[in-house]
């Protein structure tokens, strides 16, 4: 056997390609649906949550920066542990699924709202101002004015923070979610070869290279129309 | 020429941020249809009493009624009261975000609830009148500095305010811009707007205002029509200061 067969063999064997690309693609599925799930309330929550702080008040503003700040600290790991393992005891029984989610959410949320503030604070106060001055109410001049502005600013790190917390979705391996590291880690033990991670190494670029992508153009889209 | 009918009123205005007094006792009238210029050294408080004639500060004390309203009253709604004073500021504040004709839309649909073809001809028909028709459709990068305060004069003329306050409107402008933005201030005055304007617009002040107001430290040291005060000023102070203004 040559080194290339032997690498061949180790990552790429046909026969264990075929035999497991039906629990890969489950996988893939499962992360897809997680990954979506996260995006759309983690990042919606975030905005509630920035938009909520720049009330000003501050009964609600300081229970919003520990929560952002805990879970920025935190490693997603540890709080999906402590709600799974833990939670059970005091008779609450989540399914690792809604864990997973409510997690990554929660973890994306304090990102997003942190990065979302930044924005809000980035824009030009005269821009209050003008809006103020012609009737606007403070919703209305957040909607209409400065989270327009604030979102094109924070499409990049909010791009960069989306992804990194979305292939977290890997750690629901640990509290039995189907998805897509877990399906290949058990083909990987049940086959005792490596192909299954590599199966799933190249599903995980095709689900993340179009997100990489999609936020590339996003950026460009939302630059500064100019000329 | 212009009748002496007060629609605006400013009985003993007080400011104070923290430790500095602001506004000290700022009494003053302006009446429906007058151009009333406030001049004075820069931290005399002159943008101060304009930001309180709508609100965007919120006086210590004394009163501001607008049309026989007192807008410092504690319980009243800001945005139907701010919808009647226009407000224009030095560096325009165009949403970056929007064309011409969106910034002038916008409070129209939000604010006045007009419908979308509504919003869309008044806002033609003001950049129509601030000369900026075949702009409608830019955006405010793609606008010089005289047309971008043009349209943010477009702007708060949409929602028909009853007093117009200009904020140093031709301060952040290059010198042969200053004129197209004057132009149209001074048609406004033609056309029955009555306005307050901070600036050092002093040609423009005496050839078109109807008061001119000389503060300092947050009072008022003289005012006067503009012959009296530009030709024959009374007080040291105002004097000292037109002459720095003119060098």
């Amino acid at each position: 056997m040559t080194r290339f067969d032997r690498f061949i063999d180790t990552f790429f064997k046909p026969e264990v390609m075929q035999q497991y690309w039906p629990d890969i693609v489950s996988g893939l599925f499962v992360t897809c649906q997680i990954a979506i799930l996260v995006i759309v309330s983690g990042i919606s929550l975030g905005l509630a949550l920035a938009i909520l702080r720049s009330y000003g008040f501050k009964v609600i503003n300081l229970p919003i920066v520990i929560f952002v700040d805990l879970l920025r600290a935190l490693p997603p790991l540890v709080l999906i542990l402590i709600l799974y393992f833990g939670l059970p005891n005091l008779g609450i029984n989540l399914s690792g699924f809604l864990v997973l989610w409510m997690v990554l959410t929660l973890v994306l949320a304090a990102f997003a709202e942190e990065i979302f503030w930044a924005g809000i604070l980035s824009v030009p106060e005269g821009q209050w101002q003008a809006a103020r001055s012609t009737g606007l109410g403070r919703f209305q001049t957040l909607i209409y004015v400065v989270i327009p502005q604030a979102v094109r600013m924070t499409v990049a790190p909010l791009t960069n923070r989306t992804i990194a917390i979305t292939k977290n979705t890997a750690l629901g391996m640990v509290i039995g979610v189907p998805e897509l590291l877990n399906q290949a880690t058990t083909a990987q033990s049940f086959a005792a070869n490596a192909t299954p991670l590599m199966m799933a190494t190249i599903a995980y670029l095709i689900l993340f290279i179009p997100v990489v992508y999609a936020g590339r153009r996003l950026e460009k889209a939302y630059a500064w129309r100019r000329h | 020429m212009s009748q002496r009918l007060p629609i605006l009123t400013i009985d003993n205005l007080h400011l104070r941020y923290g430790d500095v007094d602001a506004l000290r006792g700022i009494t003053l009238e302006a009446g429906t249809g007058e151009m009333t210029f406030l001049i004075g050294p820069s931290g005399s408080g002159k943008s101060s009493l304009l930001r309180c004639c709508n609100r965007l500060e919120t006086p210590t004390s004394g009163k501001i009624y607008v049309d026989g309203e007192d807008i410092t009253q504690r319980y009243i709604n800001l945005n139907r009261v701010r919808r009647g004073i226009g407000m224009v500021f030095q560096s325009f504040n165009l949403y970056p975000h929007m064309s011409a004709k969106g910034n002038v839309m916008l409070a129209l649909r939000k604010v006045l609830g007009k419908s979308r073809a509504e919003a869309e001809a008044i806002a033609l028909k003001q950049l129509e009148r601030v000369g900026l028709s075949d702009r409608a459709g830019h955006y405010p990068n793609q606008l010089s500095g005289g047309q971008q305060q043009r349209v943010a004069i477009a702007r708060s003329l949409a929602l028909e305010p009853k007093i117009m306050l200009f904020d140093e409107p031709t301060s952040a402008l290059d010198p042969e811009l200053v004129g197209e933005v004057l132009k149209v201030m001074r048609q406004l005055k033609d056309d029955g707007m009555t306005m307050v304007v901070v600036s050092h617009e002093m040609r423009f002040a005496k050839a078109a205002s109807d008061h001119v107001v000389f503060m300092a430290e947050g009072q008022i040291v003289e005012a006067g029509p503009p012959a009296q005060i530009f030709d024959e000023p009374v007080a040291e102070r105002t004097r000292t200061f037109l002459q720095e203004a003119y060098h």
